[in-house]
């Protein structure tokens, strides 16, 4: 990895967690409405996976979307401006925090209900497979979207159709509330899907080369005609399920622990270690991100609320 | 002219439109070598090969949402539901994503998919696959609902939905494949979807239907025609957008309304009809708004006590008859 590279994942680490503090502190102070689920301690997932996609692939993920929506290259001034209901936001104002966008990046969205998007991704691929591109798509979910139909019916019909979806399993070990062992009969997400023909691999998701290297690999794979992937992150969300969680279902040393992994600290340590930038650098990126963060949230709270005739406008194309 | 089929009707649609543009495809159960289980596209593997016409796993969940996610990113599906019933399976896919994904993303990107579904009782399938649950449908903005009354406006539809950028649902009623009609033989035309249309003129009341409850209406019609009574039929075609314009205009000539449905009374198309007559036309109103539906019952299979629960000529000649 080159340095330019290091330091931009790095950046946009940083950056994840800290539009994510930013957000819970505004959700706090009222600002914020609905649900909130943060990403902090899965960045390496969205940011190494999404930089190893080409131009033309396709992302799409469930509620728990802003590092995914970040990742993706949107400005997070219309991320913060969706997260407050402003017109500005990506989505207008009318999808929030669980239905960020940004098409021009063929991020495809974020969806609330669980699994309901792993069909939409297989027909996303489909219309790629359709049209002979070699264009695939990367559809996150967590560990609880593998126990529902959705999954089974749609890695199912990606199999038997050849799809070129990669699916990317973000194994945070809970499902809300429920431990994996409490809700899934077998302990591995790579094991379900090679009940659909495909070899899954099992990935430290804490660590954002090994992602990225993971990710590369199985788009070369779609690529060269070897049908749709499946890849198992293992990470971990260090704040609740959404704010409000009352976290009754792990101990605090059960998340100290997995906080020594933290992604952004293994890849700081890495770039420190291997001489690849000084502390001086690092600091300056973190405090540019600050500042980038800070602009965002006052476009965000300067920006004007949706005019209320956008409350039937969007209903249907044709009216 | 020609008196065709409404199985031809839709065939002859899918296949035009098929023909007119490469990025309609079709998907569902047995849609391809079997040739459709109503066989509404027999001999298309064939025609337009298994690219075109893909049959899919019996996994309503995802032919919903794959369909969904195709059009998205730019295919027009036609995904088939063998039935209507099979289509509870699929709701999320249909109300949560496609009806919805045009809304909450503020316009930013669209979902031209088209359900096609066969529906209703009256063929001795029990209690789980005769269901009539149109207004289960058209009760989510976001969603079109068309329902077909004749051959005619079903390929006029059909064309319709395949080309709109919006999300439809076409329900077929399965007992009208083999009701015959005149079709426009090699001349190109669309019915507009959300346009309601009175299909026969009369001056003593106003019934309101659609679909299999058009062609009861009908028969309805004729009956009291001969005992002196000319009813106006107005068939909504498609149930949202509900286009009331017709059905008003009609009401403020007879002042008396009954409205028929193959669907169950409760919460029903006709609540909906009546409700929005007393509100746009309560000054007009001569009678009780009369309706005719399904019985509150889950459908028997005894052919004897199925048809029983069901909307039939008698029960609406009698229900006009209590108040003109």
């Amino acid at each position: 990895m080159d340095k330019s590279t290091l330091l931009d994942w790095y950046r946009q680490m940083v950056l994840i967690r800290r539009f994510e503090q930013r957000s819970a502190e505004l959700y706090q102070q009222g600002k914020i409405g609905g649900f909130l689920h943060l990403y902090i301690g899965q960045e390496a997932v969205a940011v190494g996976t999404i930089s190893a996609r080409k131009d033309g692939d396709h992302v799409i993920t469930a509620y728990r979307d802003h590092g995914h929506a970040l990742a993706v290259g949107s400005d997070p001034k219309n991320v913060m401006a969706e997260m407050l209901g402003k017109v500005t936001g990506v989505s207008k104002g009318k999808g929030g925090s669980m239905h960020l966008i940004n098409v021009e990046q063929r991020f495809w969205g974020g969806y609330a209900v669980v699994g309901g998007h792993l069909p939409l991704a297989a027909g996303i691929a489909l219309a790629e497979q359709y049209k002979e591109t070699d264009n695939a798509v990367l559809c996150f979910f967590g560990d609880g979207s593998t126990n529902i139909g959705y999954f089974h019916e749609s890695l199912n019909l990606a199999s038997v159709w050849n799809l070129p979806v990669l699916w990317i399993a973000e194994n945070n070990q809970y499902g809300m509330g429920t431990s994996v062992s409490r809700a899934s009969a077998v302990p591995e997400m790579v094991d379900k899907a090679s009940a659909y023909g495909m070899e899954g691999k099992s990935v430290d998701g804490m660590n954002v080369i090994d992602v990225f290297e993971a990710t590369r690999s199985a788009l070369g794979a779609i690529r060269s005609g070897e049908g749709p992937q499946f890849l198992e992150m293992i990470t971990y969300r260090y704040e609740g399920h959404s704010m409000g969680d009352p976290l009754r279902y792990r101990t605090k040393d059960e998340v100290e622990k997995w906080r020594d992994d933290d992604p952004i600290g293994i890849l700081e340590r890495h770039i420190l270690h291997e001489d690849i930038a000084g502390k001086e650098e690092l600091e300056a990126i973190d405090q540019s991100v600050e500042e980038q963060i800070e602009e965002a949230v006052q476009y965000a709270e300067e920006s004007p609320l949706p005019a209320p005739d956008a409350l039937f406008s969007n209903i249907y194309v044709e009216a | 002219m020609a008196r065709i089929t409404m199985r031809q009707a839709i065939t002859d649609a899918l296949r035009e439109e098929m023909q007119r543009d490469e990025t309609v495809f079709i998907m569902g159960e047995e849609v391809g070598i079997w040739g459709g289980t109503y066989a509404v596209t027999r001999g298309f593997y064939d025609e337009f090969g298994e690219k075109r016409v893909r049959d899919t796993p019996i996994s309503e969940m995802v032919i919903g949402g794959a369909a969904t996610g195709a059009a998205m990113n730019g295919l027009r599906p036609v995904a088939e539901f063998m039935t209507i019933n099979f289509a509870f399976l699929a709701l999320d896919a249909i109300v949560n994503h496609a009806a919805k994904v045009h809304y909450m993303f503020g316009g930013a990107i669209k979902a031209p998919v088209v359900f096609r579904a066969p529906g209703g009782g009256g063929r001795q399938l029990g209690a789980t696959h005769s269901h009539t649950p149109d207004v289960i449908f058209a009760h989510f903005p976001g969603l079109k609902v068309v329902s077909p009354g004749t051959p005619y406006d079903a390929k006029g539809l059909l064309k319709s939905a395949i080309r709109s950028d919006d999300p439809i649902l076409f329900i077929e009623h399965a007992t009208l494949y083999q009701v015959r009609g005149e079709v426009p033989e090699g001349e190109e035309y669309t019915v507009p979807i959300g346009v309601s249309d009175v299909k026969r003129e009369g001056s003593d009341v106003t019934i309101v239907a659609y679909a299999q409850g058009l062609q009861v209406a009908l028969e309805a019609a004729d009956q009291l025609a001969k005992e002196g009574v000319e009813a106006e039929i107005v068939d909504l075609r498609t149930l949202r957008p509900l286009d009331m314009e017709p059905v008003l205009e009609s009401f403020k000539k007879t002042f008396k309304a009954v409205v028929v449905e193959e669907g169950y009374r409760s919460f029903g198309i006709g609540a909906e009809i009546a409700a929005r007559i007393q509100e746009e036309g309560f000054d007009y109103l001569d009678a009780p708004i009369k309706r005719v539906a399904q019985l509150e019952t889950p459908l028997p299979y005894s052919r004897e006590l199925e048809q029983m629960a069901l909307i039939n000529k008698e029960r609406v000649v009698e229900a006009v008859k209590e108040i003109v």
